[in-house]
């Protein structure tokens, strides 16, 4: 997908008077926030359950290259390949490559924001294979050419009559706004391609060490289709997703489903362990697993190891009053909301996705509420530290915080400016107390007036008393 | 002889300096209510976090050595800010752990408290008295709140005074969008957050709104009054010292 993080504003500006997209952002405001807090209120050991998440995963972290071999050789035992790739580049070839193997037209998929990451869908299109979405919002998505603007809700963007529009126009029947009537017709496109498809692809939520498993945490049970009717399964995961053992990874469903949509439990919880057995009833009959690095190593041992926690439930940006505001495209690439300004700059570049970490408040919404406590606002200013050592920061902020700060540094000048900046604004303010508009603010002013300074500075009036 | 009076050392704060020095001088009545010896020292500036937030860390280092020696000597530091007390809480992240500062940094840390949770502590709250009555609604300032855990604090100081009637709004934990420079650098999401907070306040129907944070008061109030909504604004000590006669924030000058 083409990056426009570049024109995160830009994005934001039209996100901003966009009024179906505002409403469709109310609806998730009004949603996820409240389940999970109706959900976690109902759990007392919540949040010791995320300092066991936090530490599990930072022991998993410190570990990362013995889990994931003993995932790979549990894979192997159970008859399953495992492939590595360290660029997304990689992931794609190798992906492509067994689906020539199997001579495969169309390939079914569940949700992947993995995927996504590693632009999958274009590359194999591009090559002759037909990828058809599964998961119901993927799939809209697919129909419209657009992109995900939700980790969890891919489709959140949308509106029903958008849905309507999409599905009248693909499917060549009667256009009808009834959801009821939009979800059968899904299942019926959808029925045919499971069938058809040579090849299923989804993510994993897990991959699981101790057994060689991988887990979908799905609502809709498209995945299990996906998964299973095929001859051929591939799934594509980060390394980061490996866990010790299957107890191990109840810890982390029990946080998941909670902290996305405030359901206990995801309704369609999926383990694959290996291609079928002479005894198995159904299952695919080739297994990969596709372990995708594509920068994440590179994390290992930094600052943002850290982020190496996310379990991609979504809840930073359910909460992030930014997201909020602008919806998910308007971060410009894959991942948004506070995890992705965290994650993006690392795989597109900090010079590309600049605007992403800055457009923070630290407010710190992200990190309260993230199950596995990941300290977004610090990773945040992680990469504004990079931004400033590589002169990155725009030239007019870099300027401004280097004059701010000389004063800074200097308590009479300090005093000084304060003072004359004080008498500046009283003398503007007038008698109304306060400042509509002021040249070089219009930041500010364009929005809102500025209060006016009530009478001389602190400084000044604490000296006069003394 | 009874025991010199504790000495505190005042962080006035930019913004209380520059726009509201009623802030400091409220926070200085009530600290002496609690029975300490207030000075403030010359050396301080600013707590350093517009540089902290921008990435310029070998100036937030420098201004925040500045700090820690402006206050040496205090038995505490109190400043009317979550944010900038917040900031101070921030220092040692910004030395090595080998560094000498690293160690004074955190020893400053243990000592640097935001006004509203410090007076929770140690004030006797029966002492407090306000000729302040009104509905008020109450902002919670995002980095008092989560970094420095100020929620009951002002809630239970205000509940000693009985002219003070609370109405609490929607989303008071939801930031207001100022975030220091994010105001001015992503000027349009930020006044749609802070819209959302205007149209929480209105709603409320409360006549006054406080907080613990000049940033988030200039903000809010530069919405309510652009948009003509008649709420009053002031910091939370305002009303706990009883300082009420001056124009709230952003008024004009009475006749
Ligand atoms: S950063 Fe935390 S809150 Fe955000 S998606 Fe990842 S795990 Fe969830």
């Amino acid at each position: 997908m083409e990056v426009t993080s570049q024109d995160f504003k830009k994005n934001a500006h039209i996100a901003l008077h966009d009024a179906k997209l505002q409403r469709a952002l109310g609806n998730l405001k009004a949603g996820f926030p409240g389940k999970r807090a109706a959900a976690i209120a109902r759990l007392p050991e919540f949040d010791a359950l995320r300092d066991q998440a936090r530490d599990l995963k930072n022991h998993i972290l410190a570990h990362l290259d013995l889990y994931l071999e003993e995932f790979e050789n549990n894979v192997t035992a159970q008859g399953g390949t495992v492939h590595w790739c360290r660029t997304a580049e990689d992931a794609r070839k190798t992906i492509l490559e067994i689906c020539r193997q199997q001579d495969a037209k169309t390939v079914t998929k569940g949700k992947s924001m993995v995927t996504e990451e590693i632009a999958l869908n274009e590359y194999l299109e591009a090559n002759g294979v037909t990828p058809v979405e599964t998961d119901l919002g993927e799939y809209i998505l697919q129909l419209r050419n657009d992109h995900p603007s939700h980790i969890v809700a891919p489709a959140i963007h949308l509106t029903l009559e958008d849905v309507a529009e999409a599905f009248h126009e693909h499917h060549q029947r009667p256009k009808s706004d009834d959801p009821a009537v939009l979800m059968q017709e899904a299942r019926e496109m959808l029925r045919k391609q499971f069938v058809a498809a040579d090849v299923g692809i989804t993510g994993a939520n897990f991959l699981i060490a101790e057994t060689g498993s991988t887990i979908i945490c799905t609502n809709e049970g498209n995945g299990d289709l996906t998964q299973t009717l095929p001859k051929t399964h591939i799934v594509v995961s980060s390394i980061e997703k490996v866990v010790p053992t299957l107890e191990d990874m109840t810890l982390f469903l029990r946080l998941l489903a909670r902290s996305a949509t405030g359901q206990e439990f995801t309704v369609y919880n999926t383990l694959s362990t290996g291609p079928r057995r002479t005894t198995d009833q159904d299952g695919p009959e080739n297994f990969h697993v596709v372990l995708v690095d594509n920068g994440r190593s590179d994390m290992v041992g930094t600052e943002l190891q850290e982020m190496l926690r996310c379990i991609r439930c979504s809840a930073c940006m359910n909460h992030c009053p930014v997201y909020g505001a602008v919806g998910g495209q308007t971060y410009g690439w894959v991942y948004p909301g506070p995890m992705g300004s965290v994650l993006t700059p690392q795989m597109i570049g900090i010079e590309n996705a600049g605007l992403l970490p800055n457009a923070s408040t630290f407010c710190g919404k992200c990190e309260e509420v993230c199950p596995v406590r990941i300290p977004l606002p610090k990773l945040m200013r992680h990469w504004r530290d990079k931004e400033w050592e590589k002169h990155l920061t725009p030239g007019a902020a870099r300027s401004g915080i280097g004059i701010w700060a000389f004063f800074a540094k200097r308590p009479a000048l300090y005093r000084w400016l304060a003072q004359s900046s004080n008498l500046f604004l009283r003398l503007v303010g007038g008698k109304r107390g306060r400042v509509r508009k002021l040249p070089l603010a219009g930041g500010w002013t364009d929005y809102r007036d500025m209060p006016a300074p009530s009478g001389k500075t602190f400084m000044q009036q604490w000296q006069e008393r003394k | 002889m009874a025991n010199p009076r504790p000495r505190v050392g005042l962080f006035v704060t930019c913004l209380a300096d520059m726009f509201r020095p009623e802030v400091a001088f409220a926070s200085v009545k009530l600290l002496e209510l609690a029975g300490f010896e207030v000075e403030v020292p010359e050396r301080q500036t600013c707590c350093g976090q517009p540089a902290f937030n921008s990435g310029d860390r070998k100036d937030s280092a420098a201004i925040a050595q500045q700090t820690i020696e402006a206050f040496d000597g205090f038995e505490y530091v109190v400043g009317p800010s979550g944010s900038c007390i917040g900031m101070l809480h921030h220092y040692p992240e910004l030395f090595a752990e080998s560094d000498p500062w690293h160690q004074r940094a955190l020893e400053l840390k243990s000592r640097a408290f935001e006004i509203t949770s410090f007076l929770a502590l140690h004030l006797d709250m029966d002492k407090l008295s306000s000729s302040f009555s009104g509905k008020v609604t109450y902002h919670d300032s995002c980095s008092g709140l989560r970094e420095l855990g100020i929620k009951k604090q002002p809630r239970v100081l205000l509940s000693k005074l009985p002219g003070v009637q609370i109405c609490e709004m929607e989303e008071a934990e939801t930031c207001c969008g100022f975030g220091g420079t994010f105001c001015v650098k992503y000027p349009e999401i930020s006044n749609r957050m802070v819209g959302n907070k205007s149209d929480n306040i209105r709603a409320t129907g409360a006549d006054t709104l406080l907080a613990g944070d000049l940033g988030c008061l200039l903000n809010m109030v530069g919405k309510l009054k652009r948009e003509g909504i008649e709420v009053q604004a002031r910091h939370v000590v305002e009303v706990l010292a009883d300082m009420v006669d001056t124009p709230a924030i952003g008024e004009a000058k009475g006749v």
